[in-house]
């Protein structure tokens, strides 16, 4: 049979035993009259269940005030018929036992209240209460014993909540009667700090949750805060979702996370990582997912105004309803109500993104063994609702960047590393990725800058000085520039040299031309006045003949002649 | 039952000194042994000054809320005040007395 408190049901994997009794047991303040009271009261109003409550320890106008402090309305259900109270008062002192006697009586009174409103449910609040009235024990007992089995025998759910005792679950031992279900309420002080757990100590006939489960008590009622996923079977998304920064986009192999995956920024002190938190949530925005963030430093206010110095205006999206912060000192409640309260606010507003800015911070509320565990518990809780969670951690300078205060690596599917770089009397911030599961991830430092117009990453200068940051990389790239120019002058100036080489080349070349042309001309010449000589000889060669042939042989002499003038 | 209710009330009309209330649940023999001895102890003590009202709660059920009854059989002192509770069948007679302030309470305290 449900109970319609949260949490409780996953845990009994449906409920209390129809028809039975369940035995709840605790310390003082443990809450056990409320854990009884939700029973039936959101048994009546959400499953339609009539229930009577007999009270043994507060009266009906007690019950009805406290639980109205809950926000629940016990005289309208008692109007209504879905509730009927019945007090119980055992004053011993005005009573005298004068022989023997059986508690017939109560019988009645259950019978009635039970048959006048048709009640399914049953609560016994502080049944304990009849050992102290009655001095006959052994009577009182064979009488529980025959209660619990008229209340079987009537298929009556039933809860009796009793006092937890010094050894054994209650004060009287009523386990002994009551054994198809128990639970037992418990509530630690840890460093100041109140945790209350639930356990399910018994449950015949079904398979249960077997661990303490931390509890709430809040406005509107218990919280149980049950492990969700045993067996890590959860659907993971082959979806991406971007960081809010394009350089960080481009280190996830261009797109940023996986959708429901689990995302830890650590750094020291300052290095930005409710930034990196803040840009994520407004890209998320922007895409219309609603975001929840659960800041642990900073009021809202102050992160909005923050966050404006970098060029992001969060309260944009808080007022429009999809953005929703969730301030709190850490050390307001144990780690395990906090995780109870990210539970619920999750469960009710089914975001997209959560952000818990600094997951660290839980850590300081409560004991550390158990940290880890409850931490786990929350992120495979946001996995197997696919949530995407980023969580950020503040390293401390002292320790080895790579250990967080409680090893949550294994956890946490991305890690970021913000780092301060320290050089040339300058801190600048560096970013890599540490590991990202199932993402080709850049194995780059590097340059996280934050201005006015948001955070932008760029390229560390890594050079025979080793990685260079800031004003250093500055220096260095002015450096690297003027070597440029320099390498570019000498480049022009070479050129320039091999142009005039070859224009003074050119122009020899042309000095030779002018003067094999000069010298051509000159050969030319002499060779025509040779010609000229030559041919004014044999012209005088000729007159001489001429004047000779007058005496004779003209013929052997004009051969001759012929054949030196062809030479 | 009302037979013998209406037999131990003497001097009907008239208000009696003590007013005394016995709840019972049908007619077991605690109830009837309860009611047998409380007349004989109210004709020993107080002849003639008390009424006694028998209040059968599987006819009224309801009556058992009222006067905080839990355990049966109870008696109810009601006149005079306070009221006083007496549970069983009424067979230890000093402690009836007791409790009806009748006897002082020292042989309780000393038990």
């Amino acid at each position: 049979m449900p109970t319609g408190i949260q949490g409780l049901d996953e845990i009994t994997l449906g409920g209390l035993p129809k028809g039975r009794a369940t035995l709840v047991c605790g310390g003082a303040g443990c809450g056990k009259t409320l854990f009884g009271m939700e029973f039936l009261i959101r048994g009546a109003r959400q499953f339609g269940d009539p229930g009577v409550c007999i009270s043994f320890e507060e009266t009906a106008e007690e019950l009805a005030d406290n639980q109205s402090a809950l926000g629940f309305d016990v005289a309208a259900l008692i109007r209504q018929k879905k509730l009927a109270i019945d007090y119980v008062d055992l004053e011993r002192s005005l009573i005298e036992e004068a022989g023997e006697y059986d508690l017939e009586a109560l019988f009645v009174r259950i019978g009635h209240a039970v048959d006048s409103i048709g009640a399914k449910r049953v609560l016994f609040d502080g049944v304990e209460s009849l050992f102290a009235g009655l001095a006959n024990e052994g009577l009182l007992r064979a009488e529980l014993r025959r209660l619990f089995r008229w209340l079987k025998d009537r298929q009556l759910t039933s809860v009796v909540t009793a006092e937890r005792g010094a050894g054994t679950l209650t004060r009287h031992g009523l386990e002994e009667y009551i054994s198809d279900c128990v639970i037992l309420l418990d509530h630690r002080v840890d460093e100041n700090v109140l945790t209350r757990r639930l356990r399910v100590v018994k449950y015949r006939g079904s398979t249960h949750g077997t661990n303490e489960y931390p509890f709430v008590i809040e406005s509107d009622g218990i919280s149980v805060m049950p492990v969700t996923s045993i067996d890590l079977k959860h659907v993971v998304s082959k979806d991406r979702v971007s960081t809010g920064i394009a350089g960080l986009d481009a280190m996830f192999s261009g797109k940023g996370y996986f959708r429901g995956s689990s995302i830890l920024v650590s750094g020291t002190a300052g290095t930005g990582k409710t930034t990196i938190a803040a840009h994520f949530v407004d890209a998320a925005c922007r895409r219309g997912e609603p975001c929840l963030y659960f800041s642990f430093e900073e009021s809202p206010s102050q992160v909005v105004r923050n966050m404006t110095s970098v060029g992001l205006d969060l309260q944009k999206w808080v007022d429009r309803g999809l953005l929703h912060f969730c301030s709190a000192r850490p050390t307001t409640f144990g780690l395990e109500m906090h995780l109870v309260r990210i539970h619920k606010m999750v469960s009710d507003m089914h975001p997209g993104i959560v952000v818990v800015d600094p997951v660290t911070a839980l850590l300081h509320s409560g004991a550390p063994p158990e940290t880890r565990n409850t931490l786990l518990r929350l992120v495979d809780f946001l996995k197997s609702k696919q949530i995407t969670a980023l969580m950020t951690t503040l390293t401390h300078a002292s320790n080895a960047p790579e250990e967080t205060a409680v090893n949550v690596s294994s956890l946490v599917d991305a890690w970021l590393m913000l780092r301060d770089i320290e050089s040339g009397g300058e801190r600048n911030r560096g970013i890599y990725i540490l590991k990202a599961r199932g993402l080709a991830h850049s194995n780059q430092i590097r340059e996280f800058r934050i201005s006015d117009k948001g955070v932008e990453l760029r390229e560390v200068y890594l050079g025979e000085g080793g990685l260079l940051t800031g004003s250093a990389r500055l220096l260095q790239e002015s450096k690297d520039a003027s070597a440029a120019l320099l390498a570019q002058q000498e480049i022009q100036r070479k050129q320039f040299l091999l142009q005039r080489k070859r224009k003074v080349l050119d122009a020899q070349i042309a000095a030779l031309q002018l003067d094999l042309e000069t010298e051509e001309l000159e050969s030319s010449q002499l060779i025509a006045e040779e010609e000229q000589k030559l041919r004014k000889s044999q012209q005088d060669r000729t007159e001489i003949a001429r004047s000779r042939r007058a005496r004779g042989n003209t013929e052997s002499d004009g051969g001759a002649r012929a054949n030196g003038g062809r030479k | 039952m009302r037979s013998a209710m209406e037999r131990a009330v003497p001097g009907k009309g008239v208000r009696a000194k003590w007013e005394l209330r016995l709840y019972v649940a049908g007619q077991t023999a605690k109830s009837l042994l309860a009611f047998s001895n409380l007349k004989r102890i109210c004709d020993e003590h107080l002849a003639g000054e008390y009424t006694i009202e028998v209040v059968d709660l599987l006819k009224n059920p309801q009556l058992a809320k009222g006067d905080q009854i839990l355990a049966l059989p109870t008696l109810v002192r009601k006149l005079p005040e306070p009221v006083r509770k007496i549970i069983g069948d009424l067979s230890n007679t000093e402690r009836v007395l007791v409790g009806l302030d009748l006897q002082p309470r020292k042989s309780r305290a000393g038990a």
